[in-house]
């Protein structure tokens, strides 16, 4: 059963009640009735998500140490956020998250993903090609905190495996405090993001592959195109739906990214490796500044709803140009 | 996190799902070469190094540290030392942990797929009013930051005597993930089709009725996608478990090896032992729920 696949709804419900048969009144009549089943959820949506996001953009505008009563205090602390460079430090590195958790994953999950399914499974059968799919794909079956331990072991200064491997390697000139300097720090932790993503592009990209018709690629090879060639002219332009709804959709994760931080390296060393959430966090329960907290976080579900509007539009946009 | 988020949806127009003509015959294979056997290996070692991490982790978490310090972490161990594992076992309560993440993320699951069933039911079958509003607004309670929600999440569940307990957590985050289940829900309803629905309706089937007699059991492939994945988020989630439960008898596995990674470094096998029991709740949900997970990646993919 594959039912698990959403159709805009927009689009799908309009056509189908215009082909209803019942009545028009009776129609309205009997869906008010259903009214109630949205009872639960909208309550829960009030209190968990509307609610406190309004007491947040509060927040944002009072000074406030969590404790007493906030103080009114207008744009003070968007002002100020303007002015700290530890601000624009975090949103910087969000672009370099993105290129870790979107655009790299992404780049070489497309490329990984024609290689098995263009190259690796018709010489060597679909099985090796899942078998390298699969290995590929397990960092994601990690609990992100998980991956996060076992890298910081990992990058560990002393005893950890890189640096113990290229002591053995006479390499030690190389050896760095990859997560406690500053110069390495974020690019060991672009490094574990890509490791985790690439399994996810891979796996999405070989599905969207396999739904290309086959005629396409033998056509190709019979008129003598090369594999590069094949890859540009239908790899590429085959996969352009799926390619912009993964770049969108990791690179809104990549403007959320948390828990890599707080566990990697807590934004340091200094503001090295902060980031918009975790800059919110430590302003909310390391320094308790409500107000400053609340304004960045403010700030970022402004931007992250932004990007997430224009998701939800190319998507319905792509429907509606293919129900015509 | 939304590492293992299902894939979005990409409407394209869909074909047969044909038959891939079988390419591997022998003239293709004499064709692999040593051009073909090269790209495998490049292949395999990339995959090999993707592993790599996890190997180390298992040979190191069964390792005695002395042998770690002498020998370095690459060896495989000449003896198996239970040692760090049962140090970090105990050490944490990890029994307690799993324990708190088996009941935290199976209440979730459960709730928040009842809550999505609910919602999709008035939007999807009972094609109320404004329903597009109602699903744009789902769908940005699930995108949104949690950042933005957390003080005040904390605020509230702190005067409703919800804070570092279970049951607040449950609530909040069994919330926010219906919110993504609703809007996958109500376009599958969307679509279903009328007919049987018309025929019920004759026979007199009130909505309750309809709702668990006909469209539970017609959607219930969907719904175990759904609560597959709300359960492995959840066991994943860090961020509000993180702030919400700071009490070490609450905490989830996840919270609990987050807060761990900042002590521990003296013992070089140590957080190996960790890393080893957090892949390893990972590991077994894979494999039991290794089809309905690849299912829900390619939501989208398998029309």
């Amino acid at each position: 059963m594959t039912a698990v696949t959403p159709a805009p709804p927009a689009t799908a419900t309009r056509k189908v009640q215009r082909t209803t048969r019942t009545p028009k009144r009776s129609a309205r009549e009997s869906s008010r009735g259903y009214w109630i089943y949205l009872i639960p959820g909208a309550v829960g949506f009030l209190a968990v998500v509307a609610v406190p996001f309004g007491m947040n953009l509060y927040y944002s505008l009072t000074s406030w140490r969590g404790v007493g009563t906030p103080k009114f205090v207008g744009l003070d602390n968007y002002v100020r956020l303007m002015a700290d460079p530890a601000f624009w430090a975090s949103f910087l590195h969000s672009t370099a998250f993105i290129l870790a958790m979107a655009v790299i994953p992404t780049a070489l999950g497309v490329f990984l993903a024609a290689v098995l399914f263009d190259y690796i499974a018709p010489k060597f059968g679909s099985r090796a090609a899942s078998i390298l799919r699969a290995t590929f794909y397990l960092p994601q079956i990690l609990p992100i905190v998980v991956a996060g331990v076992l890298w910081k072991w990992l990058y560990q200064p002393q005893y950890g495996i890189i640096n113990t491997v290229l002591d053995g390697l006479g390499l030690s000139w190389l050896q760095q405090n990859w997560l406690g300097d500053s110069d390495t720090a974020m690019l060991a932790v672009m490094n574990v993001l890509i490791w985790l993503q690439i399994g996810y592009t891979v796996v999405v990209f070989m599905a969207g592959l396999s739904r290309v018709d086959p005629a396409l690629y033998e056509a190709a090879e019979i008129d003598g195109a090369g594999w590069f060639q094949r890859f540009w002219s239908i790899t590429i332009p085959q996969l352009r739906p799926e390619i912009a709804v993964v770049l969108i959709t990791t690179s809104v994760a990549a403007l959320k990214v948390f828990a890599p931080i707080y566990v990697l390296t807590k934004g340091g060393p200094g503001t090295s490796t902060i980031v918009p959430a975790y800059f919110s966090y430590s302003n909310f329960f390391t320094t308790t500044q409500v107000g400053y907290g609340a304004a960045v976080a403010s700030l970022l579900a402004l931007l992250v709803t932004i990007i997430a509007i224009v998701l939800l539009r190319y998507q319905t946009r792509n429907a509606e140009g293919f129900e015509k | 996190m939304t590492t293992t988020a299902p894939a979005p949806e990409t409407d394209r127009p869909t074909r047969e799902p044909r038959q891939k003509p079988e390419r591997t015959n022998r003239s293709a294979r004499s064709r692999r070469g040593i051009s073909g056997w090269t790209i495998l290996i490049l292949l395999a070692g990339a995959a090999a190094l993707m592993i790599f991490p996890f190997w180390l982790a298992l040979i190191n978490a069964f390792k005695p540290s002395a042998e770690y310090i002498a020998d370095g972490p690459i060896g495989i161990p000449t003896e198996l030392d239970f040692t760090a594992i049962i140090d970090f076992w105990i050490g944490v309560n990890f029994n307690q942990k799993l324990l708190n993440s088996v009941i935290l993320s199976g209440s979730v699951a459960l709730i928040a797929a009842t809550l999505s069933l609910l919602s999709a039911f008035a939007i999807g079958i009972g094609r109320i009013k404004g329903r597009v509003w109602i699903l744009a607004v789902f769908m940005l309670a699930f995108t949104i930051p949690q950042e933005a929600l957390v003080y005040p999440l904390f605020v509230l569940s702190r005067e409703l005597n919800l804070y570092d307990s279970l049951l607040g957590v449950t609530i909040i985050l069994a919330v926010l993930q219906s919110a993504f289940g609703t809007y996958m829900l109500a376009s599958v309803l969307g679509s279903f089709p009328m007919e049987v629905l018309e025929a019920a309706r004759l026979d007199g089937a009130s909505r309750f009725q309809i709702l668990r007699l006909i469209v539970l059991p017609l959607t219930r492939p969907t719904l175990a996608v759904l609560v597959t994945f709300f359960f492995i988020w959840t066991w994943n989630d860090f961020f509000l478990p993180l702030v919400l439960l700071p009490s070490a008898s609450n905490q989830t596995v996840s919270v609990s090896l987050g807060a761990l990674s900042g002590q521990y470094t003296s013992d070089p096998t140590a957080l190996a032992a960790a890393s080893m029991a957090g892949i390893l709740p990972a590991l077994i949900f894979f494999l039991l729920f290794q089809r309905t997970l690849m299912r829900g990646v390619n939501i989208g993919a398998i029309k």
